[in-house]
């Protein structure tokens, strides 16, 4: 391990363009996490990378900064009554085994097939899930708008409902966010599958965000804040594993945390501003966008392992760059929508307060 | 106009001022001492502590400060009381 370490442990200089564009990134990614729970990491370990960060290190530091991210963010909505701090911790642990299993698949499969056969499965990983579960999500929050049931309650799932109606004595636990009592044994896979996807393209958020709506029946405010208490718990252990490997560079993470904290309050408040259905919408549209990027990578990788005829590196050249353009894009559309409902519920409010003031001088 | 004056008064500018000022302390140190840091906090082990307990710092202190900021610059959570079902 110590060799490994040793091969990837650099650190980079860091100028006054390193350090804006750092604390530029992160604030992005903090406003979108503050809305949905997640996202950000995707955009930010390439764009560690970018800057000549070693990738295991680029994860590392991300991860270190993710965690007190997310206890911001989880502090703040849980202000707004949004978080449920059970569920959070029972499928946080749950996913910390998922990040070690995780990213025990993937030394194996960097062993066995290096980088290219390492960075295809995080591509088709990217791939399946987003178009299966972005698909989704994107397209139930589009039903909800085009029905105009948006000011509605949410409904629980028929699949949430069955799940709340099993009943596995000695395994039941109360949920204020399902405000029902359900098997524990449901958040285990659940939350499993959160962590190896975390550990996978690191943004657990995509499975567990969905997960917690569509699986347990979570209202969609709730299961974005909950979700930050989960990336707390991941963030942390992983961070820690981390560090005792000497792979966190603490300059890289605090200067993303200095711009992500900015970002996570305007996303958590942001929350307020806007109706549940919106939730949906931000994260399946960012899910939708990457799942692009990642497929555009694929015939790279294929032909890295040679299952394709190779690509001049030209050809290479341009695709990476268009995607992680489309990665960056997303994020960007993620907080352009976010900004812009938060710029359009102060707007309505400061009416209606203007209106009746008018009203009682009246 | 009174109860504006009362809301103005209650922005906590000096909150934010002093949650500010260490932040950015915290900062100065961390990118002055850049070479110790690197050596100390990546020896790996027990040290591992170090970039979490840092972390752990500058989430309170710096996440104090740019929830103040906000406030003072007034962009709040919504007024209306919202019930999450």
């Amino acid at each position: 391990m110590h060799d490994v370490v040793a091969q990837v442990t650099s650190f980079i200089h860091l100028d006054v363009a390193n350090v804006t564009y750092l604390f530029l990134v992160g604030f992005v990614g903090g406003l979108v996490s503050g809305f949905i729970g997640s996202g950000g990491a995707f955009v930010l370990t390439p764009g560690m990378m970018v800057l000549g960060v070693p990738g295991l290190m680029a994860v590392a530091s991300n991860m270190c900064h993710k965690f007190p991210k997310a206890l911001v963010g989880s502090l703040k909505r849980a202000k707004y009554g949004q978080v449920d701090v059970k569920l959070g911790i029972i499928i946080g642990i749950s996913a910390e085994a998922g990040v070690l299993y995780g990213a025990h698949i993937q030394e194996l499969i960097k062993k066995n097939f290096g980088n290219a056969g390492s960075n295809l499965y995080v591509s088709i990983a990217f791939v399946i899930i987003l178009s299966v579960v972005g698909g989704f999500v994107l397209r139930d929050a589009w039903k909800t708008h085009r029905s105009g049931t948006t000011n509605d309650d949410e409904q629980v799932p028929k699949l949430a409902r069955w799940v709340q109606s099993v009943h596995i004595p000695g395994t039941m636990m109360y949920f204020k966010s399902l405000n029902a009592r359900i098997s524990i044994l449901f958040t285990i896979p659940l939350g499993f599958a959160t962590g190896m996807l975390a550990a996978t393209i690191a943004v657990g958020g995509f499975i567990g965000v969905p997960a917690m709506i569509y699986v347990l029946g979570a209202p969609s405010l709730m299961a974005s804040a909950t979700e930050l208490v989960i990336a707390f718990v991941m963030g942390l252990g992983g961070s820690f594993k981390y560090a005792m490997s000497g792979l966190v560079d603490i300059r890289l993470a605090m200067i993303i945390l200095g711009g992500s904290l900015f970002g996570i309050q305007l996303g958590a408040m942001g929350t307020t501003y806007v109706k549940p259905f919106m939730i949906k919408m931000v994260m399946g549209v960012i899910m939708v966008i990457v799942l692009f990027s990642r497929g555009l990578m694929v015939p790279v990788y294929l032909a890295q392992l040679g299952v394709i005829p190779s690509m001049s590196e030209m050809t290479v050249k341009v695709l990476k760059n268009v995607s992680f353009g489309i990665m960056a894009f997303a994020l960007g559309v993620g907080a352009f929508i976010i900004l812009k409902a938060i710029w359009q519920g102060r707007r309505e409010e400061k009416l209606s307060r203007q209106e009746s003031l008018a009203h009682s001088k009246a | 106009m009174a109860a504006q004056e009362q809301h103005a008064r209650k922005k906590p500018v000096v909150p934010m001022l002093l949650a500010g000022a260490v932040s950015i302390a915290l900062y100065v140190a961390l990118m002055t001492n850049q070479d110790f840091i690197n050596n100390t906090f990546a020896k790996g082990g027990l040290y591992a502590f170090l970039p979490i307990a840092t972390a752990f710092i500058f989430s309170f202190i710096h996440g104090s400060f740019t929830g103040h900021f906000w406030t003072v610059l007034g962009v709040e959570a919504s007024k209306k009381k919202k019930e999450v079902k």
